[in-house]
């Protein structure tokens, strides 16, 4: 029988309703595959009886004939979205052993169209990091190796580390990821797979641990574009317990589906040649284009002038935003206490906090609370704010000329564990082209486009309008099938 | 703007951050390297910009002032909202001494 764990999530659909397999082997398949891969540290708890209990579900309801659209399939689950009863710790300290009683919507709606859970996926950690190294479980390892012969450790790029690591490595057929300023997009360039943002507002971010709430959304990781139309419709909807939660019917997407982009206009922003990337970034970019353009696209160039702001103008909104809604973690309520002997509340505080965040977080929280602080909170916070505006209109502006964008994902491939960690501007350079369009809250994916000369998988990323999740869906279709990429890292786990 | 140690232990106790000097000391030139490089925003002209407050365009909705108005997010679940606390007692939450 076909290795199972190397099929795409479509692949596992279908042959599962035509009864080519049971949904019972598929959870095996794919509990063994995560057993047997701790050393990519992808997973920080295993629920392969979860798995299980909803693969048994999924075979009574085939052989009744009552198929939920992701029935038999399991996935993987960043633990950035809470879990009932299942250990929920946002790759922190401050949050170990936090077990919710409730759900967060997203995976309540993974679940309610039939999917089961193998576990929970490591992530930077409170979702700060491009690399996965901030994690308080230790960094998760790329099942990618350079060609080179010299063995180095990679990351599988971040916050969604662990999702991105377990598809790569066929640990999970689908994952859910979250992105804030491309926490999705760049590890899924990392390693070779797929991975869509969706508009700000599509999936509900009730239960979703808080990063920067102006910018967070949820969306899949999974091999294939048609397995993330899959998974999006599935996470996808409106929900009354998130006021920022869009009231839109959830389009048919994977039906939507189509690579004909005849009639398309595709922008290529200019002000996205930047210096000091890579040649083969920008060769690969180019080569997008003529993808684009054989799959009847007409390319124009466009012009978003704001685009070098976008990074200063995200690591003044994302802390700011981080260091109110990580106030909330206290040693009261929930997570870790540290009590000084004698101490007072505000000890305690103070205490718990210094004991439960590491490096990054603090980083990002003084940062924050210093930009929001009196006589400051004009110059940083607000002046941010203003310029924020400016890079939505750019894009209200490049969308009267173009449908969609094409750019690059990351400005490199992915680089060695401890590589950059010791300079964070480097480090926040990573998201220089996912950045702009989680600012404007515009639905982006990544697509794999080929490998470098090392043998490393590149990204290419479209973004498209507010609310077209199909055409971004429909481009990187095209791109899908003409780059034919189907580079599988090879087994050393 | 630049800040000194004084200044980063101002925002960590602002935080509720405890820090030991040689914490302080190094975040001294890291927050000044990141303070120094966003304030390249100075150079971009924002008179009449209106500060965006919402990303994508929608009204405000507020929900019902009901209590369990919904199962999970209703009222009457106080075992629920205890369950993870460090220190409950009483079906409250408890902390060090506030007033001696």
């Amino acid at each position: 029988m076909v290795e199972l764990t190397t099929l795409t999530l479509t692949q596992l659909r279908d042959g599962f309703r035509a009864g080519d397999f049971s949904a019972r082997e598929i959870a095996d398949s794919f509990n063994a595959a995560v057993a047997a891969a701790k050393a990519l540290n992808a997973y920080t708890v295993e629920t392969p009886e979860d798995a299980l209990a909803c693969a048994e579900t999924a075979d009574a309801a085939r052989q009744s004939g009552d198929l939920k659209p992701l029935s038999g399939i399991p996935l993987g689950i960043k633990d950035l979205f809470a879990t009932v009863g299942v250990d929920t710790t946002s790759g922190s300290r401050i949050l170990t052993g936090f077990k919710p009683p409730y759900e967060s919507t997203v995976t309540a709606r993974l679940r309610a169209a039939g999917a089961g859970m193998l576990g929970k996926l490591n992530m930077d950690e409170f979702a700060m990091g491009s690399s996965n190294e901030t994690s308080a479980y230790g960094p998760v390892i790329s099942p990618w190796k350079r060609n080179d012969g010299g063995n180095a450790a990679l990351t599988p790029g971040g916050s969604s580390g662990g999702s991105a690591a377990a598809v790569a490595a066929g640990l999970a057929p689908g994952v859910t990821g979250t992105d804030t300023g491309g926490s999705i997009r760049q590890p899924a360039a990392f390693t070779g797979i797929t991975g869509i943002k969706p508009t700000y507002g599509r999936c509900s971010r009730w239960g979703i641990v808080s990063f920067a709430s102006s910018l967070d959304q949820a969306g899949p990781m999974s091999r294939t574009v048609r397995d993330c139309a899959i998974l999006l419709e599935a996470m996808s909807g409106f929900d009354s317990k998130d006021a920022t939660s869009i009231d839109a019917p959830v389009p048919a997407w994977e039906q939507g589906l189509s690579s004909d982009l005849r009639g398309k206009r595709v922008g290529i922003p200019r002000e996205y040649r930047i210096d000091g990337v890579p040649g083969e970034i920008n060769a690969l970019w180019d080569q997008g284009i003529a993808w684009l353009k054989d799959a009847g696209a007409e390319i124009v160039e466009i012009s978003l002038p704001h685009t070098k702001y976008a990074l200063p103008t995200y690591y003044i909104i994302a802390p700011a935003e981080a260091s109110s809604n990580l106030a909330r973690y206290d040693g009261v309520r929930y997570g870790l206490r540290e009590a000084p002997g004698g101490g007072n509340l505000d000890a305690m505080y103070a205490a718990t906090r210094a004991a439960g965040f590491g490096a990054e977080v603090k980083r990002r929280i003084m940062i924050g609370t210093y930009v929001l602080s009196a006589g400051f909170y004009d110059a940083y916070f607000t002046k941010a704010q203003r310029v924020r505006a400016l890079i939505k209109q750019d894009f209200r502006a490049a969308f009267e000329r173009c449908d969609l964008i094409l750019t690059p994902t990351a400005p490199s491939a992915a680089f060695g564990i401890g590589e950059k960690m010791s300079d964070p501007l480097a480090m926040y350079l990573n998201d220089v082209f996912a950045v702009p369009a989680s600012l404007a809250g515009l639905p982006a994916m990544s697509v794999p486009g080929g490998l470098d000369g090392q043998g490393l998988p590149l990204g290419l990323h479209l973004i498209g309008r507010e609310m077209d999740e199909q055409g971004v869906l429909n481009a990187g279709l095209a791109i899908e099938e003409r780059a034919g990429f189907s580079a599988r890292p090879e087994k050393w786990w | 703007m630049s800040v000194d140690t004084a200044t980063v232990r101002h925002i960590a106790k602002l935080a509720r951050l405890q820090m030991s000097d040689a914490e302080v000391e190094a975040l001294v030139p890291e927050l000044n390297n990141i303070l120094g490089w966003v304030e390249q925003l100075g150079e971009v002209d924002t008179s009449g910009v209106e500060p965006l407050a919402t990303v994508i365009d929608q009204k405000l909705r507020l929900r019902d002032d009901v209590i369990d108005a919904d199962p999970l997010t209703g009222g009457n679940v106080r075992d629920k909202v205890l369950l993870n606390a460090p220190d409950a007692q009483h079906g409250f939450f408890a902390v060090p001494k506030v007033i001696e």
